[in-house]
């Protein structure tokens, strides 16, 4: 048989460990043992997955540290869930779903790219707080804007519904604060799994490519990437491009599991590009397989608490401390180095990349 | 015809004059040397050759191509590769991801062939992972091509670096410093070494060192830098036993 390289293995294990979750979560729900509070949360559990992952890429694998993550999923979101509200009736749901899907993601890569052109050569905070800001000004800019379309074509406007002029038979699609209402409820938790897998699949075998070598070259020490002839800003591009246009993945699928999508600071604002960029951290920063891990289990566990009441933030805040001492402090390395389940098992094996990484 | 060709060099920091008027020849297959004392501008001039810094007057000409104030890229591309003094590998990467990384150039296939792993991405990985193999025979380091680059012991990095400055098939090898912070075995083994990519590769060699055991016994040419200018160039034997050069070196 041929022998399969530990890449490709290490790659097998992960998209393994998500058919096997889906599998169980199918299972479970034929007979009728996930609550309907749970099964509200099988489609976000996804795009959390799928946003860390993606945010992985910019973090872990270029290592460079974007807050701004929730903007481009605002991008993907509104641009996909508008595509869906001018097709509503003139397309078939699948097609027009999987369009919005292209479309989010062109959209949220659009942007991605336009900002990535001055502020990826920015590096460290500075990069952090420009696109931080850049996050904020997505969402607010999505307040301010009211879209409406009438027989005449499409009417713009920032100010308010009444701006737009529409004729008496015109219908708003973005209306402002209140965003768009009446997307189509495209998304499922099969749909969202197999994104899932795709944003893994993409993902996964980019950093193991000639260009995903590029990239972590550049994170390791741009000055000796530059001598050896390797593009350092046409790979920072792609690499911020290629995350941006994931999370528009993302907010597609975010849009088509609700009704009604509005542009908050719940939902897009800070507090969300930070929560995923602590999936990333706790998951590992440029481990993939972490960030699915992480986004699965801190998204649950404040819902898994919530008979704790008052005290289940309080338990949240201990775990991800916990967690991060896990990952991190020498010590515990040490430990895990001591009981790893390749000694248990008895497989010394040969000494490998990771191995060694978690000696340093 | 010079292989590297370099006239009337200069660059500015301010009012300090870093590099002044700096020439140097230097032919095809030559092991030349580049001393002087520390602070002299030695990797100034390494940075102007690389494109790190651009020269405020000056030709660089490599292989009879000019390559005065180009890119690093450009600059590795046209054929000049360098190590540095304070070590800079991809610590993060396995040791034959590094050398794979400077091969980047040589070996292609789309970016889509690579998320596809299409038959292009196979073969081409394929042909990657035996030409960096091949290289790491040469530095003996086949053996820990899965390692981390970071846990390499130091001699080792140092050799991974010219490893794969080497992957990028240059014309030009620039070495800063290559036997810095090692004991004299590692030196003698590391002279064996650059000898033998000489004469294995066919490679020019520009290289700066400290080191005057390594520099009298490897380098066929030498020239002295001190405050910027050059102070002696010529033959290893007869720069090393000038007296203007011990005096820089030694003082009065």
């Amino acid at each position: 048989m041929k022998k399969i390289n530990k890449s490709t293995k290490n790659n097998l294990i992960t998209y393994g460990i998500v058919v096997i979750a889906y599998v169980i979560v199918m299972l479970l729900n034929v007979t009728g043992h996930i609550s309907s509070l749970m099964e509200g949360l099988l489609v976000p559990l996804c795009i959390y997955v799928i946003l860390a992952v993606s945010l992985n890429l910019v973090v872990g694998i270029l290592g460079e540290l974007s807050i701004g993550h929730a903007g481009f999923m605002c991008v993907g979101a509104f641009s996909g869930a508008f595509f869906s509200m001018c097709m509503k009736e003139a397309m078939p749901a699948m097609a027009r779903f999987l369009l919005a899907l292209v479309i989010g993601a062109v959209c949220a890569a659009a942007c991605g790219m336009l900002i990535g052109v001055p502020v990826l050569r920015l590096k460290g905070d500075y990069l952090a707080i420009v696109t931080l800001a850049f996050g904020e000004i997505i969402k607010n800019l999505m307040n301010v804007l009211y879209i409406g379309k009438d027989s005449r074509g499409f009417h713009v406007s920032t100010k308010d519904m009444i701006a737009l002029g529409l004729e008496p038979g015109g219908k708003t699609i973005i209306n402002g604060p209140q965003g768009i209402t009446g997307t189509p409820h495209d998304a499922s938790f099969t749909i969202g799994i197999i994104l899932v897998l795709l944003t893994l699949f993409i993902i996964l075998n980019l950093v193991h490519s000639r260009d995903g070598r590029a990239i972590m070259a550049i994170r390791d020490n741009r000055i000796a990437a530059e001598s050896i002839g390797i593009n350092v800003m046409k790979y920072k591009m792609m690499a911020f491009t290629i995350s941006a246009s994931i999370a528009g993945v993302a907010g597609v699928l975010y849009a088509h599991n609700l009704s009604t999508l509005t542009a908050l600071p719940k939902n897009f604002g800070y507090n969300m590009s930070i929560m995923i960029l602590v999936y990333v951290v706790l998951g590992g920063i440029g481990n993939i397989r972490g960030s699915v891990i992480a986004a699965v289990v801190l998204t649950l566990l404040p819902e898994m608490l919530r008979g704790l009441s008052d005290y289940r933030m309080l338990i949240y805040a201990i775990v991800l401390i916990g967690l991060m001492l896990f990952n991190w402090s020498p010590k515990a390395i040490a430990l895990r180095e001591k009981y790893s389940l390749r000694r248990i098992l008895g497989k010394t094996g040969t000494k490998n990349v990771s191995e060694n990484r978690t000696e340093e | 015809m010079a292989l590297l060709d370099v006239q009337n060099l200069c660059i500015s920091f301010g009012g300090l004059r870093a590099v002044d008027d700096f020439e140097i020849h230097v032919e095809k297959g030559q092991l030349y040397g580049l001393i002087g004392p520390n602070g002299a501008g030695k990797t100034t001039v390494f940075n102007l050759l690389t494109g790190v810094y651009k020269p405020n007057e000056g030709i660089i000409r490599l292989d009879d191509v000019d390559i005065t104030g180009k890119k690093t890229i450009e600059i590795n591309k046209a054929g000049i590769a360098r190590t540095f003094q304070n070590i800079r590998l991809f610590k993060g990467m396995s040791v034959l991801d590094n050398v794979k990384a400077g091969l980047h150039n040589h070996y292609k296939y789309s970016s889509l062939a690579g998320i596809f792993r299409t038959p292009a991405y196979h073969r081409v990985e394929k042909e990657m992972d035996e030409r960096a193999m091949e290289l790491l025979e040469v530095f003996e380091l086949e053996k820990e091509a899965d390692y981390l680059a970071s846990n390499l012991p130091y001699g080792k990095q140092r050799k991974l670096e010219i490893a794969r400055a080497l992957a990028t098939q240059p014309k030009l090898l620039l070495l800063d410093e290559p036997a810095a912070g090692m004991n004299p075995n590692e030196t003698k083994e590391l002279m064996e070494t650059i000898c033998l990519i000489r004469d294995r590769f066919d490679m020019t060699i520009l290289l700066i060192e400290h080191d005057m055991k390594l520099v009298s016994g490897i380098c066929q040419e030498l020239s002295v830098l001190n405050f910027g200018r050059i102070l002696a160039q010529g033959e290893t034997g007869s720069v090393l036993n000038d007296p203007q050069v011990i005096t820089a070196y030694l003082g009065e």
